[in-house]
């Protein structure tokens, strides 16, 4: 695609150069864009194609997709940046219905003035992510805003994936007597940001806990377990999540506050900046409902998969007409986990 | 977490509630206030109320300071903004407690930030200290700070004023609604439904943990002396709570009528002298002050002294209070003064939620309805059999 021999090309400057307008008016400037930056560091055949869309062989099974709009600040946190965040946040929206996640595509909006070198490193951090996860960028799209119509990049990421006829997860299957399993400590990912965004020096540095997580449920699906349902507790955390199942089932459910895992650091700096870690977002974590018979099967499984070390059995799901999630807090007392109540913290992911 | 689990453990929480229940006489009922929204917050939060026998029953005082703001000084700070044109800052609560016209300070934020050009702003911060530092960044611009709260956040506030002074800003003040604890104790215990009817009934309160740090234990020595009422000085982790709760019981079988101090990890009877020091050197009685749900109430609120009037965003922009009713099914002024329960608004939980507050107690945290709707309201469901 790039002009004339290689000695007329002025090559992109990675290190002090920045995007400006012509590198989203579709000409040379964004042909070379897409050449040096995009295409070189996701590169693979299906994106080397260069049409305007991808041909893809399609495995036999049902076609699962979704999208998902990263917008997080800052662009960088400590375990992790934008780019991964975008490849594993969408990988796992496809593989918690039980799919296997195949194809990505990435929309990208810059900001004039973005630094290119900046750009390089998100965009070399989803091809990390893109290449461990196996699920190749297939295909994209760059538009570039006015200085200050953005803030820096914003990326949308699409995933498809197949799933087998059958074994559908769905959040309107759990059922009283069925137990909650969550697969790790939780709250690191917004602890993470929170103390970035706010540099908030906490003595242990917190890390994002962003990862594909499909790895994790081919193995809790090998288990033959009876699993329910999936969900990654993303934004509003583990409370809004178990929520939107409680209500989607018509089910109540009833949570062990001592039983959840929460890391002392996350912990601490929850209770530093007065929030509960019940919802603060999570980008590597998954919660199961699996029946009651198959709950011990299927936390070993999960335990024996890297990320799923510290799952845990936090509580069961029961009838309740009012569909409201409830936890025996360590002090013996009941509580509402309710939903979350406005913005805790905007623009985590 | 150490220092903290420990205030939280379920055996200790068991053995407190298995010696309240045993100190509890079965022939009587024991009605106290906590006087706090941080606890409030915490026996909702960790279902304190589960672990009391029946006949112990907790009453949500005043003293959480968003909810006891009157929507007139709502108003101010919106006028301050969108009317004088300064940068207005606020802590994260208030900005969403209702004002007239179907404003709040965040509606009026959005509404400031549409308008290009507009000289005003309300911006949101976690510290006084950040908006002085604001102030120093844009020397252009008139950065005021809405100062609220009872005797805890007073002494910073008046350290911003010393410090704008020391640096000769001109464009720093303070827009003062701080508001005094014994103030709200003696207005409950005089009110009408406790002194008179007697359709509130008080057996004792549970006393603030961190405005006694400031104040000392000795301002309550008069309600436990005067009005017979035992105060229990109590942190806010909820074994302080259960704590409390069994020395007050303790104290009114006695027939006593102590202020005793469970906070003592914190708390003296002479409190911080160097901050109350500080606090009489800036700011001063105000005659009077308007607190939603108690009314005007004498000398109960702060006001900048003359010599740091240049720090008084009141006379610097001449903004005046005016009083506004509160929304008419609104019951925030009785759940405030003990009256009534959150759940016995008729608007409770329909058309004021955390999403949507009517009144001021749905929107902070510590506020009774918030905390009742979002950890306690699985009580009052009825449930099929």
């Amino acid at each position: 695609m790039s002009a004339g021999r290689p000695g007329y090309v002025r090559p992109l400057d990675l290190k002090r150069g920045v995007v400006d307008l012509t590198h989203g008016s579709g000409g040379r400037a964004m042909a070379q864009l897409i050449d040096e930056l995009f295409a070189r560091r996701l590169g693979n055949a299906y994106l080397r194609q260069g049409n305007d869309a991808a041909l893809l062989p399609m495995p036999p099974g049902r076609l699962v997709m979704s999208t998902d709009g990263h917008v997080v600040s800052p662009l960088f946190f400590p375990g992790g940046d934008i780019g991964c965040l975008a490849v594993n946040g969408t990988i796992n929206d496809v593989a918690v219905l039980g799919a296997t996640p195949l194809y990505l595509a990435a929309g990208f909006i810059l900001e004039e003035g973005f630094p290119l070198a900046d750009l390089a490193r998100i965009v070399d951090s989803m091809a990390g992510a893109a290449n461990a996860a196996g699920v190749p960028v297939v295909t994209g799209d760059t538009k570039v805003v006015e200085r200050g119509a953005g803030d820096g990049v914003y990326i949308t990421t699409t995933g498809v994936g197949v799933v087998a006829d059958g074994d559908d997860f769905s959040g309107d299957r759990a059922r009283p007597g069925d137990r909650i399993i969550v697969s790790g400590t939780i709250g690191e990912h917004g602890m993470a940001i929170m103390a970035q965004r706010e540099s908030i020096g906490f003595a242990a540095q917190i890390v994002s806990d962003t990862a594909a997580l499909h790895g994790l449920i081919a193995a809790m699906r090998a288990s033959g377990a009876a699993i329910r349902a999936l969900r990654d507790p993303t934004r509003g955390g583990v409370a809004t999540t178990l929520n939107e199942i409680a209500r989607q089932s018509g089910v109540g459910m009833m949570l062990q506050e001592s039983a959840l895992p929460v890391q002392p650091e996350v912990a601490a700096a929850c209770e530093f900046l007065g929030l509960d870690p019940l919802y603060v977002a999570n980008e590597g974590k998954l919660l199961a409902i699996v029946a009651a018979a198959d709950a011990d099967a299927l936390l070993a499984a999960m335990r024996a998969h890297p990320l799923g070390q510290r799952a845990a059995l936090i509580g069961s799901v029961h009838a309740d007409p009012h569909h409201f999630v409830q936890m025996t807090t360590a002090l013996g007392g009941r509580r509402i986990v309710d939903w979350l109540a406005g913005e805790q913290l905007p623009r985590i992911c | 977490m150490k220092f903290i689990d420990e205030f939280r453990d379920g055996k200790l929480a068991s053995g407190l509630a298995a010696a309240i229940r045993q100190a509890a006489r079965d022939d009587r009922d024991y009605h106290f206030m906590e006087f706090c929204g941080g606890h409030t917050h915490a026996i909702a939060r960790y279902g304190v109320s589960d672990l009391l026998p029946r006949r112990v029953r907790l009453i949500h005082g005043p003293g959480c300071p968003v909810c006891v703001l009157p929507i007139g000084r709502i108003d101010m700070a919106i006028r301050l903004a969108s009317e004088s044109g300064v940068t207005l800052c606020s802590y994260g609560d208030p900005l969403r407690v209702p004002a007239s016209g179907g404003l709040s300070l965040l509606k009026a934020k959005a509404a400031l930030s549409r308008k290009s050009g507009a000289g005003g702003e309300i911006r949101m911060l976690y510290s006084g200290a950040d908006a002085l530092a604001l102030a120093q960044q844009q020397p252009a611009r008139q950065v005021v700070f809405f100062a609220i709260g009872f005797e805890t956040t007073t002494p910073p506030t008046a350290l911003l004023i010393k410090q704008a002074q020391a640096l000769g800003l001109k464009n720093f003040s303070v827009l003062c609604c701080h508001v005094l604890t014994p103030s709200a104790i003696a207005s409950i215990l005089e009110s009408p439904e406790v002194r008179r009817w007697g359709t509130v009934r008080l057996d004792g309160f549970i006393g603030p943990a961190h405005v006694s740090t400031i104040i000392g234990t000795r301002p309550y020595e008069f309600f436990a002396g005067e009005y017979r009422k035992p105060v229990v000085i109590a942190g806010f982790e909820p074994l302080d709570v259960m704590q409390a709760i069994l020395m007050l019981i303790k104290q009114v079988n006695a027939g006593q009528a102590l202020v005793e101090n469970e906070f003592s990890r914190a708390v003296t009877r002479d409190g911080n002298r160097k901050a109350q020091q500080l606090v009489c050197e800036v700011f001063e009685l105000r005659r009077s002050f308007a607190w939603r749900g108690l009314g005007e109430l004498p000398y109960s609120a702060l006001k900048i002294r003359r010599e740091f009037a240049d720090f008084d965003a009141e006379r610097r922009f001449a903004v005046a209070y005016q009083a506004v009713d509160d929304h008419p099914a609104c019951e925030c002024g009785a759940v405030l003064r003990g009256v009534k329960r959150p759940q016995e608004c008729r608007i409770f939980g329909s058309v004021c939620t955390p999403e949507n507050p009517v009144g001021s107690c749905m929107v902070s945290s510590e506020g009774a309805c918030a905390a009742h709707y979002s950890f306690g309201r699985f009580a009052d469901a009825v449930v099929a059999p």
